[in-house]
């Protein structure tokens, strides 16, 4: 018990969760836009990509996040252009992309590394989590998405743009402008969060994502599309998840059962917010 | 517009999925010489371990027995018969399988190729009782001989009492390496405590590093200072946690793992799937690939652990002398291991 009230507990929570933070970001911004986004996934692993392709040629970690970023809006915008221009249906073109990321990064790492499963180790060591740069770029994307949807013109656009393009082209905004600047937000967004995998880990290696993508989607839909909500439940996912290794560690119960703790906090919250949800729709 | 959007869509996904996995082909020197074909696991070319040390057996064969060599790195389950596969049907004379999990698919694959030769490493005989093809050559090892001696070490090097071990799927073959270790730790220090956890249940459980190093940190919170993986490269993150902490120790496995975190590596529990590999080359040059199941131990030289050259500086005198006697026990059949 001892173990689950102690700081280090904390910081396992935040280091699971701050991957899940940054991608479910992305996914607010997008959404809200009105673009469905099941291309987190494949945008994390490409950005994770970059970064350590950044890292490994130039040794700076500033370089490894702006490649990061660059490479996870310049996803987000072949999804964004295929859905708002090419009118495609937002959940082929994200799965499309999905693959398309799973497959390419393993090209693209045997072409610049002679490997398709490990890139070299990024020199140098990893720092603890606080003191880490990834990690606080990251809680700056969460405080910046907050304030962009909540209290920015631009937030403001991409939420009239998401909730009613008819009534925001009247007033003259662009839709087709709002919800691609949306969804290069959302690259960057989600690439920042696919950087930190790989600068946490001081390499990239194949299907580094593990997922982590589509786990970000169901946090998105358990908190509405809020960014501030959405950071909570990205947190409580990570110490469900840290709470799952303690009891494996220490526990005498068969780790078989532990190890489907997240996935029944996950069954469970969707089964809670999703009867709210629906006794308020009603009420 | 609609109907370019789909056939973009549908471009975009043949796309990914015709993009080759990853292959590589060394032209050699030789002519009409044997031509060896090998299969990576999960953890891939680079994963400092397992995939690198069948790797090296490969490039020893293609130098020493003067085989051509191809290998092929699948990206997931569907691909891996497939390149079993390619290899057959090209008439390759050995196709190797490197990992456990291409058991089933090479004893299916051998059955439909009867004049190639297969060899799998870390090979599992069929559940269900069905033999085993004839031309199946299946290398396995007693992982929790070798995991028994890195326990020893652990427990006696460990300040604190507490030592760990993460476990990359949770199956049978790990298993193994948790049985041996804890036995290694309960025969020289009965009062210490091995913390075990598993980073899950699929196979990508094995290339997780961001889970390793929660999993490292956690067990590291909990007061471990030694920790033990048999994890692919999901162990990558446990050299990586241990890289933050300077008290704290990792023992890597299936290869000298020394140059993942220089000067934090105790030791590496070793298993020869280098040798394994090019012996298996070496003996269908000979033509005496034998069949059915090899399994190699202690005694025959297939496992062992790192303690002795400069990987092993962080060991001292006395745990050396102290863990090479229990070697000689079991070797001597004196102490039986348990892997489960």
């Amino acid at each position: 018990m001892s173990r689950v009230l102690s700081l280090d507990f904390l910081g396992q929570a935040v280091r699971v969760a701050l991957p899940y933070m940054g991608a479910a970001m992305g996914g607010v911004l997008s959404e809200r836009a009105g673009i469905v986004n099941v291309a987190l996934e494949g945008t994390m692993l490409v950005a994770a990509l970059a970064a350590a392709w950044g890292a490994l040629s130039t040794g700076s970690v500033v370089v490894a996040l702006l490649s990061a970023a660059l490479a996870g809006a310049l996803v987000q915008l072949v999804h964004g252009t295929a859905v708002v221009h090419g009118k495609a249906d937002p959940i082929v073109s994200g799965l499309a992309i999905n693959l398309l990321a799973l497959a390419g990064t393993r090209f693209l790492l045997r072409a610049l590394y002679a490997s398709s499963s490990n890139s070299p180790t990024i020199p140098g060591q990893s720092s603890s989590l606080l003191r880490d740069p990834a990690s606080w770029v990251v809680v700056a994307v969460v405080v910046a998405t907050t304030w962009t949807m909540t209290r920015s013109r631009f937030g403001l656009r991409i939420r009239a743009v998401g909730e009613h393009p008819e009534a925001a082209a009247s007033v003259g905004v662009s839709v087709p402008r709002t919800q691609l600047l949306a969804v290069a937000a959302a690259g960057v967004a989600a690439g920042l969060a696919g950087a930190w995998l790989a600068l946490d880990q001081r390499q990239f290696s194949s299907k580094m994502s593990g997922g982590r993508g589509y786990i970000a989607l169901a946090i998105l839909v358990l908190s509405g599309h809020r960014p501030g909500r959405a950071a909570g439940i990205a947190l409580a996912f990570g110490a469900a998840e840290a709470l799952e290794l303690v009891v494996q560690e220490t526990a005498k119960v068969p780790h078989q059962l532990v190890q489907t703790l997240p996935y029944v906090v996950t069954l469970a919250a969707l089964v809670v917010f999703g009867a709210r949800r629906r006794t308020t729709a009603h009420g | 517009m609609k109907a370019w959007s789909v056939h973009l869509g549908l471009l975009v996904a043949v796309a990914a999925l015709a993009l080759p996995a990853g292959r590589r082909t060394r032209a050699t020197a030789a002519t009409g010489g044997l031509r060896v074909g090998l299969v990576f696991d999960v953890g891939g070319l680079g994963d400092k371990s397992f995939n690198d040390a069948a790797y090296a057996g490969l490039l020893r064969g293609e130098k020493e027995a003067g085989a051509e060599i191809e290998m092929l790195e699948p990206s997931g389950a569907a691909d891996r018969e497939e390149a079993l596969r390619l290899f057959a049907a090209r008439g390759f004379d050995l196709v190797i399988g490197v990992g456990f999990i291409f058991s089933r698919d090479i004893d299916g694959v051998a059955r439909a190729y009867p004049s190639v030769r297969f060899a799998c490493v870390d090979y599992s005989p069929p559940f269900d009782g069905t033999a085993i093809p004839g031309n199946v050559t299946g290398l396995a090892f007693r992982e929790e001989e070798g995991a028994f001696l890195v326990g020893a070490a652990a427990a006696l090097t460990s300040k604190s009492g507490h030592v760990g071990f993460v476990g990359g799927m949770d199956i049978p073959l790990i298993h193994k390496f948790d049985a041996g270790y804890r036995a290694g730790v309960a025969a020289v220090c009965p009062t210490c405590t091995v913390h075990g956890t598993y980073a899950g249940t699929t196979p990508e459980a094995f290339r997780d590093p961001a889970k390793g190093k929660t999993i490292a940190l956690s067990q590291i919170s909990g007061g471990v200072d030694v920790i033990f993986h048999a994890s692919g490269s999901t162990g990558h993150g446990v050299f990586e946690a241990a890289k933050q902490h300077p008290s704290v120790l990792a023992i890597g496995v299936d290869a000298d793992q020394w140059n993942e975190a220089p000067g934090k590596v105790l030791t590496s529990m070793t298993k020869q799937a280098d040798v394994a590999v090019f012996e298996a080359i070496r003996a269908t040059k000979e033509r005496r690939l034998s069949s059915g199941i090899t399994v190699l131990g202690l005694a025959e030289g297939g496992v062992d652990w790192v303690h002795d050259g400069p990987h092993a500086t962080l060991l001292t005198a006395p745990v050396v002398e102290r863990v090479e006697a229990l070697r000689r026990e079991i070797v001597a059949k004196k102490r039986v291991v348990p892997s489960e």
